[in-house]
């Protein structure tokens, strides 16, 4: 089927320490700003179209735009946690096809790592409101939330821990074909900075049953940015342009009755593939939030990667590494063993586009179409569910 | 006696809930109009959007839907706590709630997805409102 060619991501880049004293996380937006403006060839005057998660100390719709001394005509604060940047992909996308936008540019800083901020197993959140009066009294953490979900799907279906700790040992894999994923264990003093086993992963400790730790993601510093065109600009910029080809937003929470197995990629995923004309079967890449196994496992199910309940057998026995026929799945390492600042959205698609570019230090060759699916919130309560598809040239 | 964290106020939806909760009321609501059964608490029904609820007493029997226990957490009033269950409780009226399963020897293994739950309100050592925990029957 012949996909739409209205904009595409031109240029990126990808913060390299995941522990970074020296720098500030307004800095590491400006300055991946100013990178990956350069790996596209364009110029800080080009933006005229300025994304922004309210990320970064300082930063935000009144904050951004004058710290980096611009003048940008369409001006987007989406922010849903972990999944803002696929929001503001869909919004590019829109906003360039509709003549409004010619350079857009994303951006992410964050200093999680630096700060010590508790993310999995930190605080009571949002004093005060209509949710977290409901919420904070009960001590879930955000791990927590997580593991219920697991919990659930392993009554539902039989899933098992050992076929979960499968997407921990992949990633892993694939995190140590990435140097910088390499220094980010090191860094954060990671226990055996090597391949694992499920047996490893299994032998972890406990945080929330049923989840170990090797299936949590790290807390690291980190960021990027990502500038997306239009296909006039697009065909002048240094590398080649990868298309965006598809997109679709959701959200999910708790309802009185509901499945909680089942996330907003249910619905954002058919969205976004009828949107770009192609199957769940003719991806190359996935590029998948994980901040827990959990939240894969859900995923892959719900973006009609395997059908619902049958992704203990579709991940066992490693079928989805880079050296495998088929689908493969967070080449960069993933939060599990690359990455996590808090909101990785962003990641997955700098590794997307990567692999479509062929990049990638886990690249799968002629690799022709990817998604990204983000997660941001809370799977097992509130979460938003962000899916793009890309395409190469 | 626990410390757990209150709920704050003011904050509207959620006052009459917890006023209720000082008598030992679980309250949730049904809408007048389209039978909706509404929770958590809030002005208006979340399936029609109608203003017209009324507020109920539940009879606070349910069913675990699903459940984890917290390992670690950074919160001294719960790291204090040792393990502790986390559940989505099923009320029989028809509303699901995020609670804790209490008075378990061991919540790794005495808690259970399906096993009936009946609601108590627990006094805390600091702070008026009770908090609706769930205990196996």
């Amino acid at each position: 089927m012949n996909q739409a060619r209205n904009a595409a991501i031109v240029g990126l880049y990808e913060w390299p320490k995941r522990v970074d004293p020296d720098v500030s996380a307004m800095e590491i937006k400006a300055l991946s700003i100013h990178r990956a403006l350069e790996d596209a060839g364009l110029k800080w005057s080009d933006v005229d179209g300025l994304y922004d998660a309210n990320d970064g100390e300082g930063g935000g719709g009144l904050g951004l735009a004058p710290y980096l001394g611009l003048h940008p005509r369409v001006i987007d604060t989406t922010s849903v946690g972990g999944t803002s940047y696929e929001f503001q992909v869909a919004h590019a996308l829109r906003d360039i096809a509709a003549g409004r936008v010619n350079v857009a540019v994303l951006s992410y800083g964050s200093k999680a790592a630096s700060q010590r901020i508790p993310i999995g197993t930190g605080g009571p959140r949002g004093a005060g409101n209509w949710q977290a009066n409901m919420e904070n009294p009960y001590g879930s953490t955000l791990i927590s939330n997580y593991a219920m979900v697991a919990m659930r799907h392993m009554h539902e279906y039989g899933t098992k821990s050992e076929q979960l700790a499968e997407i921990a040992v992949t990633t892993r894999a694939h995190a140590m074909r990435n140097p910088q994923a390499v220094q980010a264990m090191q860094d954060l003093q990671f226990m055996n900075i090597r391949e694992i086993t499920v047996a490893d992963v299994m032998e972890s400790r406990v945080i929330a049953d049923p989840l170990h730790l090797l299936e949590c993601c790290m807390v690291s510093d980190g960021g990027g940015a990502l500038v997306l065109a239009s296909p006039e600009i697009a065909r002048g910029t240094k590398k080649k342009p990868v298309w965006v080809i598809g997109s679709g937003e959701a959200i999910q929470y708790k309802r009185n009755g509901g499945d909680i197995t089942t996330s907003a990629a249910a619905q954002s995923g058919p969205r976004a593939f009828a949107e770009a004309g192609v199957a769940p079967s003719e991806i190359d890449i996935a590029m998948i939030y994980d901040s827990f196994t959990i939240t894969v496992a859900v995923m892959l199910e719900d973006l009609g990667f395997c059908k619902k309940g049958e992704v203990g057998d579709f991940v066992t026995g490693q079928n989805l590494r880079w050296d495998r026929p088929g689908l493969t799945l967070n080449t960069d390492g993933g939060g599990l063993s690359s990455n996590h600042p808090g909101m990785r959205g962003l990641f997955l698609l700098l590794e997307a586009t990567r692999q479509l570019r062929g990049e990638s230090t886990s690249q799968v060759a002629g690799a022709k179409l990817a998604v990204a699916h983000g997660n941001g919130g809370m799977l097992g309560s509130t979460h938003a569910g962000g899916t793009v598809i890309l395409a190469a040239d | 006696m626990p410390n757990r964290p209150q709920p704050m106020f003011p904050e509207h939806d959620t006052q009459a809930f917890w006023d209720a909760a000082k008598t030992s009321q679980l309250t949730y609501q049904v809408c007048k109009d389209c039978s909706t059964v509404v929770f958590s608490p809030r002005a208006h029904c979340t399936d029609c959007g109608s203003e017209n609820l009324d507020r109920r007493v539940s009879k606070g029997a349910g069913t675990v839907y699903t459940y984890s226990v917290v390992r670690q957490n950074r919160v001294p009033a719960f790291a204090e706590m040792g393990a502790y269950a986390v559940a989505y409780v099923d009320l029989d009226e028809g509303f699901r709630m995020l609670t804790n399963i209490v008075g378990v020897g061991d919540p790794t293994k005495d808690v259970h997805i399906g096993q009936r739950v009946q609601v108590e309100f627990e006094a805390q050592d600091s702070g008026e409102y009770p908090i609706p925990v769930f205990r196996p029957v």
